[in-house]
């Protein structure tokens, strides 16, 4: 910030290097055409929002196995809500050292697709601004610090990969009366073959724009038809395993042939994002939330044509049928309620200060 | 039926668990002694990067000394009172 001359000396440098307005949330998104990601605010609001967003911290089982680790129902509220304090953090971490990045570097950043010889990606920015400002000792620490960010990442996901194939579709689908070293053995080798796997998407990723523009569609290939078949089916006391199966089913499979119709053929992504001024990260927030329209359609038809299940069998697992026990009797700064309040006041000082 | 499981003598040694905020803290006060060093001695032999005259490694390695030094001190394993 020193380099750049503080925040007014970082916006003016980003205007005067590159196009579009990079330092707003809400004012440049009242047209695809205002902003650098070619997005809407309607896409902000209810794609990222309300189906990535939400999808992220209720399926994705990288942050809900912490709270399924949790010793009761206020640790499992709490959990979320304290990792919500640190994620609004990560812009600091993120965003930051990207618009510095835009502001100070000598060089023009590219998208990784474009890398060539002399030529460094969006992707490259954290470490070429640690090689910028730090000598030796801190730059080993920031180096040190990357790649443990990056082991604890996988070593979560591929943990839970490991976890939700063996307990999930391995024990009770294929192999039921295996022994417990039986059971081990499979997920020692699901860590390695997961481990492997990952290694090979990685190279996936020289294919988009960003590591960001690669874990939005996959997030909206998964993670946006998945959330809308788990809030149905918690909230829902006519939804059927029927229903949840052919709307998961059909949300991710027009999520992935939106996707493939728009590598065939670009001009249809006006179509998906709603503009012929929309960017792939636009088609990416909107697929996410057609996908998860299409399988909460699909669910509630097929469901309304299926049987429902008898109130007794729902005892626990649907919102409506399930005791929840009160956290009336504690003190207010041990509610939950009470931190949830305090990340909604942080997040709309945030919103008002970055309008 | 004799339950043998009874006949087995148990012996149980309580073993202390190193706190894992003892272990952080060690860890950040050798990467804050490692480059408070590299800073002072850049002193002398600047590093080629850009702000060098700020000396960052000397504040964090101030930062990293003290907060580790907290650490490491406020959760030193003590043997638990009988």
């Amino acid at each position: 910030m020193i380099d750049a001359g503080g925040w007014k000396g970082l916006v003016a440098k980003i205007h005067e290097r590159v196009q579009g307005d990079y330092v707003h949330l809400w004012q440049p998104l009242g047209s695809f055409a205002g902003n650098p990601m070619g997005v809407h605010w309607t896409g902000i609001v209810f794609g990222l929002g309300g189906v990535i967003a939400f999808g992220y911290w209720t399926t994705d089982f990288l942050v809900v196995q912490r709270a399924m680790a949790a010793k009761d129902l206020r640790s499992a509220k709490m959990a979320p809500i304290i990792a919500s304090y640190f994620k609004m953090i990560v812009p600091l971490i993120v965003i930051l050292p990207g618009l510095l990045a835009l502001a100070v570097l000598p060089f023009k950043l590219v998208p990784e697709s474009a890398v060539g010889p002399g030529l460094h990606s969006y992707n490259e920015v954290l470490p070429l601004m640690l090689a910028r400002y730090c000598g030796p000792g801190l730059l080993g620490l920031g180096v040190t610090a990357l790649i443990a960010g990056f082991m604890s990442g996988m070593a979560g996901n591929v943990s839970a990969f490991a976890t939700v194939w063996t307990y999930d579709i391995y024990r009770p689908y294929i192999h039921k009366s295996g022994s417990d070293k039986h059971y081990l053995h499979v997920g020692r080798w699901c860590t390695i073959i997961g481990v492997i796997a990952s290694i090979g998407t990685a190279y996936l990723v020289t294919h988009f724009k960003s590591i960001m523009d690669y874990m939005q569609a996959l997030v909206s290939f998964f993670i946006a038809p998945l959330f809308a078949t788990v809030i149905l089916g918690m909230l829902w006391k006519r939804a059927t395993a029927k229903g949840g199966f052919w709307g998961l089913l059909a949300g991710t499979v027009s999520s992935i042939g939106m996707y493939t119709m728009v590598v065939l053929n670009p001009a249809t992504l006006r179509y998906i994002a709603l503009s012929p001024d929309a960017k792939p990260m636009a088609e990416n927030l909107y697929r996410a939330l057609w996908s998860w329209m299409i399988c909460v359609v699909v669910t509630v038809l097929v469901s309304l044509l299926t049987q429902p299940k008898t109130a007794s069998e729902l005892q626990g697992l649907v919102y409506g049928y399930t005791k929840i026990p009160s956290d009336g009797d504690l003190p207010f700064y041990k509610r939950p309620i009470f931190w949830g309040a305090g990340v909604a006041v942080v997040f709309g000082v945030l919103q008002y200060i970055f309008w | 039926m004799e339950d043998k499981v009874h006949d087995i003598p148990v012996h149980h040694e309580h073993h202390e668990m190193l706190p894992v905020w003892f272990f952080i803290g060690v860890l950040l006060l050798i990467y804050g002694v490692i480059i408070l060093y590299t800073g002072l001695r850049e002193y002398s032999h600047p590093a080629p990067v850009v702000l060098a005259r700020y000396h960052a490694s000397i504040w964090g390695g101030i930062l990293l000394v003290v907060l580790g030094g907290f650490y490491t001190l406020r959760f030193w394993p003590r043997k638990r009172r009988p």
